[in-house]
């Protein structure tokens, strides 16, 4: 087999001297598609930060693409949960995505001609480029997203990593996401953050249920325990066009 | 000519100070600077030399706490913001012969800027300008989203140190124009205004510029009309501007509130 993307050992985190994640194990492969699902509160983007490099394990180990978290960061495409944070920013959808152009360090952070061309065909593959002098704030929940998606896109990552994309989205602006995302998987491996795994159940191949432990299961299959575990309430399962699948329980449960 | 170099920084700091939600902290430096002030009469240094090297130190600590512990930031701002003031007054009780206007600090003196200030403070408007110019980029990605600024290797904590060290180094500058009480006013009505109608932030610190460049004027052609103190006149405007942008808003709104419900 091929060289793992991610590779996670023994790894604990606590926050405020709560103990957020406890003994997470798992291995993600090149060109994989991971769905992490769990209760909020469970470690989800906790999990995703420590990835990322911006906090710090207690124990255990994170290789990155063979690397430290914190070397590998730029390496990664990162579309973070909180889009809205800054509202009344006056900033175009271009200006967004050419953030994902900044050189590291310190340098002249001058865009360069190649910047706006790269920036205008991750703005293309999102069908977002007709919005490129829109102020951000003009835009649906949806198109935010894809245009989050785009700067990530821009910075040539060999992981994608999403945390909750559709979050704040309708039916429809959903749909695209993931079908924007499907095609993205043919070159990268992604990692996405998701509450309905409904709509996703036919584009993963993998899901890692985090709720302070983390269970790994490797081949995408979607039961109604999992899908309890996403909502926090029995729901029927209904996946189009898939047969019904039945996962192995989880170690030790 | 104190006035136009005061709308430039104004409007291009004032921007980061909008943008980034840091009033409070500026309020913080703008009265540590008392502190300042009081030290350079105190030694008889000259006020920029005394002003700006305790301004900036203190405005250094506040950024190092508010990068440190978020959550108690404000409390630390407030104490540094009233230590700042207390020091002044003392420091100025203790100054033999002391007689300088205090006014003139509290509620600035445009008029009475001399030269050799005047050019201190092109100097200053141009190093700002050029930092600006160079990291524009990277200023404008930690603004907008410090997270991901960081994951691409920007160095945000020391842009951030830089940028917290130009604020103290405008509020100096523009003391003299306002006075310290004003500052704050000046350097957050005419970017609160401006980013309503900037699509950039370029455009914001353009916008900003021109509205301070319109305060400043208008305040002191009002004040020698009407014999009044420069700074309040000038802030008086400006706080006008405010609350006429907030109605025009306000109204804008209602239209195309009443238009939705029509439709």
């Amino acid at each position: 087999m091929d060289k793992p993307v991610i590779d996670i050992k023994n790894l604990w985190f606590s926050f405020n001297g709560e103990a957020v994640l406890q003994d997470v194990n798992f291995t993600l492969y090149h060109k994989e598609f991971l769905a992490m699902i769990g209760p909020n509160g469970g470690g989800k983007t906790t999990l995703l930060k420590l990835m990322l490099g911006l906090f710090e394990a207690d124990r255990g180990d994170i290789r990155v693409l063979g690397q430290n978290p914190r070397q590998a960061a730029h390496r990664i495409g990162y579309v973070p949960q909180d889009i809205h944070i800054n509202k009344n920013f006056p900033i175009s959808v271009l200006d967004v995505v050419l953030m994902g152009r900044l050189r590291s360090g310190i340098s002249w952070s001058h865009h360069k001609k190649d910047d706006r061309i790269a920036s205008q065909l991750a703005l293309e593959k999102v069908e977002m480029e007709q919005f490129k002098n829109r102020h951000v704030d003009e835009l649906s929940g949806g198109q935010q997203q894809r245009v989050f998606i785009a700067r990530a896109l821009v910075t040539e990552p060999e992981i994608l990593i999403l945390d909750e994309p559709t979050a704040s989205v309708d039916a429809k602006g959903q749909a695209k996401i993931y079908t924007i995302l499907k095609d993205l998987n043919e070159k990268v491996t992604i990692l996405v953050v998701s509450h309905d795994l409904l709509a996703l159940s036919s584009y993963i191949k993998s899901v890692a249920c985090v709720n302070r432990r983390v269970h790994f299961h490797g081949a995408a299959e979607v039961t109604e325990e999992m899908l309890e575990m996403a909502y926090q309430c029995p729901v029927e399962l209904i996946a189009h066009g898939l047969p019904h699948r039945v996962l192995r329980a989880h170690n030790g449960d | 000519m104190a006035g136009l170099l005061t709308s430039v920084i104004c409007g291009i700091i004032g921007t980061f100070v909008v943008v980034n939600r840091i009033a409070f902290l500026a309020g913080g430096i703008a009265h540590a600077a008392y502190g300042g002030i009081g030290l350079a009469f105190f030694l008889g240094l000259p006020y920029i030399v005394g002003t700006l090297g305790f301004t900036l130190f203190a405005a250094l600590i506040m950024a190092a706490v508010t990068l440190k512990a978020k959550e108690r930031a404000d409390t630390f701002i407030g104490v540094l913001w009233a230590g700042g003031m207390g020091l002044g007054v003392i420091l100025l009780d203790l100054t033999p012969g002391y007689n300088v206007d205090l006014m003139s600090y509290l509620f600035g003196s445009i008029l009475a800027v001399p030269k050799s200030d005047l050019w201190q403070m092109l100097v200053m408007c141009l190093s700002v300008g050029l930092i600006v110019i160079f990291f524009y980029n990277d200023f404008l990605a930690m603004s907008y989203d410090e997270e991901f600024a960081q994951l691409r290797g920007v160095p945000v904590k020391g842009l951030y140190f830089l940028l917290i060290g130009m604020i103290a180094l405008s509020i100096v500058m523009i003391i003299r124009v306002v006075g310290l009480i004003l500052v704050i006013a000046l350097l957050t009505i005419p970017p609160y205004i401006a980013e309503k109608y900037a699509q950039s932030l370029r455009m914001m610190m353009l916008i900003s510029t021109l509205l301070c460049c319109m305060f400043t004027i208008t305040g002191l052609w009002l004040s020698y009309i009407f014999n009044l103190t420069s700074g309040a006149t000038i802030i008086m405007v400006a706080v006008a501007a405010f609350f006429i942008s907030f109605l025009v808003q306000y109204l804008k709104n209602r239209r195309l509130y009443s238009k939705a419900i029509g439709d």
